[in-house]
């Protein structure tokens, strides 16, 4: 079967006025064997995409429990070629759903953007977001991965201006990612205030789908997003998860997974 | 070699922060808006005649410049070549360079209402410099340092805390600068309406890398002025360490359109040129893109940052501040190396023969000097940058020289 778009995905999440819901998971955590075990346990649970992180040894915009993921994952051997391997395996193992790699750029730009993007491609990747890429500095990036047929994406961000927002919707083929706070990636217990409010603005003002990340870790914050943005993205509740239970957390992923939708 | 036409001090960095291919601006969105702000204050500042009057003033009153420049009559005697001047950067208030850097930009935070100061330090300078500023102004102050470092440089660390500064450790990572930068630019994300970050060396982010080498410009000017004072004539050359690269850009600045003046970065060797064991980025450096800048930086096959060894903290950093990458590509300066023994034996040689005990991060520059004044002509004017005093570096010392004779 043929795996829908990143963009398709999201546009069909609104046009049924739900959300998809898009776990990220870090890839080679803690090894690639358990993480393509995980992507299929996610599928399966009720994902509709996956953002798959590409480890890295400075991640500035995480978190702690994200950077210890991408630290495991490291020492477990964890490359960039590794990863394209273990999501070529996810896709013979029957992995259907769209999936965008969550990097920063000097693995990609060391590899070369057209290595990269035609890499990933044949691995089963539809698109990528790039957190230390700002779309004024992107142009090179922006055409090759045109080129190859790969979706991009690019965050925004309670401080991002008008101007900024509308450079950033028109890189984004895929969709947009609402950074949904001022501060790193990590679980929190409240969403921020007016966050519903927010979400309807960059509505009204972008042409590409949105995504909502960034703190959200509860069924609750899943249900009070549910609807409000075309993806509602779950990362470090769940990355915390696979750091405790290991070769165990595809059976443990499913379990939460379930109980984050369950009020959706 | 034809003259450069003025890349210093404000025709680089471009628009977009770049020097040549080197800098610019690559963040996550969240850091792309208070970047923004404060490329728009310093523009401001810049422009303004008494934020530079209040600087200098601070300079002169606080931090007791100008520093001189001292003729090392015995060293050069004993080496037999090149006329050694140091510029004496050790003398500044709170021993090193680092200083300039903190009153400028605690002046520029003020200006920007900003109340609660974070910064990164590797040796310890930058912090102690930072939580020095924060406190004459009445500011919080809080340091990131890596978790080693502290371990290593722990006189640095009481000083701070008497400044009344928080220090966090930081303990990801390699537990070194690096990891430092990472968390301030964490903690800068998450609290960017009340907060100020103040970046050490020249490098990180645009407006980072120009905002720095502005304030430690001074050195330069100095230099300048007192060495046609002093000889008459222009240096043959200028020798700094280069971690980030602050002292070295502060210095060069002076000299780099005069194209006769050698300008010459010392970077970290550690114990050997080899995987994990040096921070000598121009020595098995490549193009990568590291906290915030394009640069020449340390990494593995896989883009990963590489280990870094120094036996200095200071040095002991990733990836080179991009001005420096562009003045090597350009062939405008060299870079080299020297090795962590090369280092400690030189800051002994001018201990004893000049009763200067330099930070073991200058000492790469002094090891240089000591290598290279020899073959030299006695009429080659050689200015090496002490950046600072080795009173932090008296634990590491002793420890190095343990593990020696063991």
């Amino acid at each position: 079967m043929t795996t829908k778009t990143l963009r398709q995905t999201l546009l069909d999440a609104r046009a049924a006025k739900t959300s998809a819901f898009v776990p990220f998971v870090m890839a080679g955590d803690p090894d690639m064997t358990t993480s393509t075990g995980i992507l299929l346990s996610l599928e399966k649970s009720g994902a509709a995409a996956i953002e798959l992180g590409v480890p890295f040894s400075d991640p500035v915009a995480d978190g702690v429990t994200v950077q210890q993921a991408a630290e495991r994952a490291l020492a477990a051997g964890a490359t960039l070629a590794g990863v394209f391997d273990m999501l070529k395996q996810a896709r013979a193992q029957g992995l259907a759903i769209p999936v965008c790699l969550f990097s920063y750029l000097n693995p990609i730009f060391y590899m070369g953007y057209d290595v990269f993007a035609r890499t990933a491609r044949d691995a089963g990747a539809q698109g990528a977001l790039i957190v230390d890429l700002p779309p004024e500095a992107a142009a090179d990036y922006l055409a090759t991965m045109k080129a190859a047929g790969m979706e991009t994406v690019f965050l925004c961000s309670p401080t991002t201006d008008p101007v900024r927002l509308a450079l950033i919707d028109a890189a984004s083929t895929g969709f947009v990612y609402y950074v949904s706070r001022e501060g790193v990636t990590g679980a929190q217990t409240a969403l921020p205030t007016a966050l519903s409010e927010k979400l309807a603005d960059l509505r009204a003002h972008l042409t590409a789908p949105l995504a909502v990340g960034f703190g959200i870790s509860t069924p609750a914050h899943v249900a009070a997003l549910t609807g409000k943005a075309d993806a509602i993205v779950v990362g470090s509740a769940l990355v915390k998860t696979i750091g405790e239970k290991a070769a165990d957390a595809p059976a443990a992923l499913a379990a939460q997974v379930k109980e984050l939708l369950a009020a959706a | 070699m034809t003259a450069l036409k003025s890349p210093l001090p404000n025709t680089l960095p471009d628009s977009a922060g770049f020097y040549g291919d080197f800098g610019g601006r690559f963040v996550p969105d969240t850091l792309m808006a208070p970047l923004a702000e404060l490329e728009d204050a310093y523009n401001k500042a810049h422009a303004d005649p008494a934020f530079w009057a209040d600087y200098e003033r601070l300079l002169d009153e606080f931090v007791g410049r100008e520093t001189p420049l001292q003729p090392m009559h015995r060293l050069t005697a004993q080496l037999g070549g090149a006329k050694i001047y140091l510029k004496r950067e050790d003398l500044a208030h709170t021993g090193a360079h680092k200083i300039n850097n903190a009153i400028g930009q605690i002046l520029l935070a003020q200006r920007m209402g900003k109340k609660r100061i974070i910064a990164e330090t590797g040796a310890g300078q930058h912090g102690v410099a930072t939580a020095t500023a924060a406190a004459a102004f009445g500011l919080e102050c809080i340091v990131y340092m890596g978790a080693d470092d502290m371990a290593r440089q722990e006189p640095n660390v009481y000083r701070m805390r008497l400044l009344g500064a928080e220090v966090v450790p930081v303990t990801s990572g390699s537990r070194t600068l690096k990891d430092a930068v990472s968390e301030a630019m964490r903690d800068w994300v998450s609290h960017v309406h009340d907060t100020y970050y103040l970046l050490g060396s020249a490098l990180g982010p645009h407006p980072y890398p120009r905002m720095v080498r502005d304030f430690q410009s001074v050195i330069g000017r100095e230099a300048r002025a007192q060495i046609l004072a002093a000889e008459g004539r222009l240096p043959d050359s200028i020798v700094a360490c280069v971690g980030g690269g602050s002292n070295a850009i502060g210095i060069f600045s002076g000299f780099v359109d005069d194209a006769q003046v050698k300008l010459i970065g010392v970077e970290a060797g550690g114990t050997a040129i080899a995987k994990g064991q040096h921070a000598a980025r121009f020595s098995g450096g490549s193009m990568g893109i590291f906290q915030g800048m394009k640069t020449i930086i340390l990494q593995d096959t896989d883009g990963q940052a590489e280990l870094t060894h120094s036996v200095s903290a200071g040095l002991d950093y990733t990836g080179v501040g991009p001005e420096h990458a562009y003045l090597q590509a350009l062939g405008r300066a060299e870079y080299t190396y020297a090795l962590d023994d090369d280092a400690v034996a030189a800051l002994h040689r001018l201990a004893r023969t000049e009763g200067i005990i330099c930070a073991l991060e200058s000492a790469h520059a002094v090891a240089y000097a000591i290598k290279t004044a020899p073959a030299l002509s006695k009429d080659h004017l050689m200015i090496v940058n002490l950046s600072g005093r080795g009173d932090k570096d008296i634990g590491i010392l002793r420890s190095y020289e343990e593990n020696k004779k063991s």
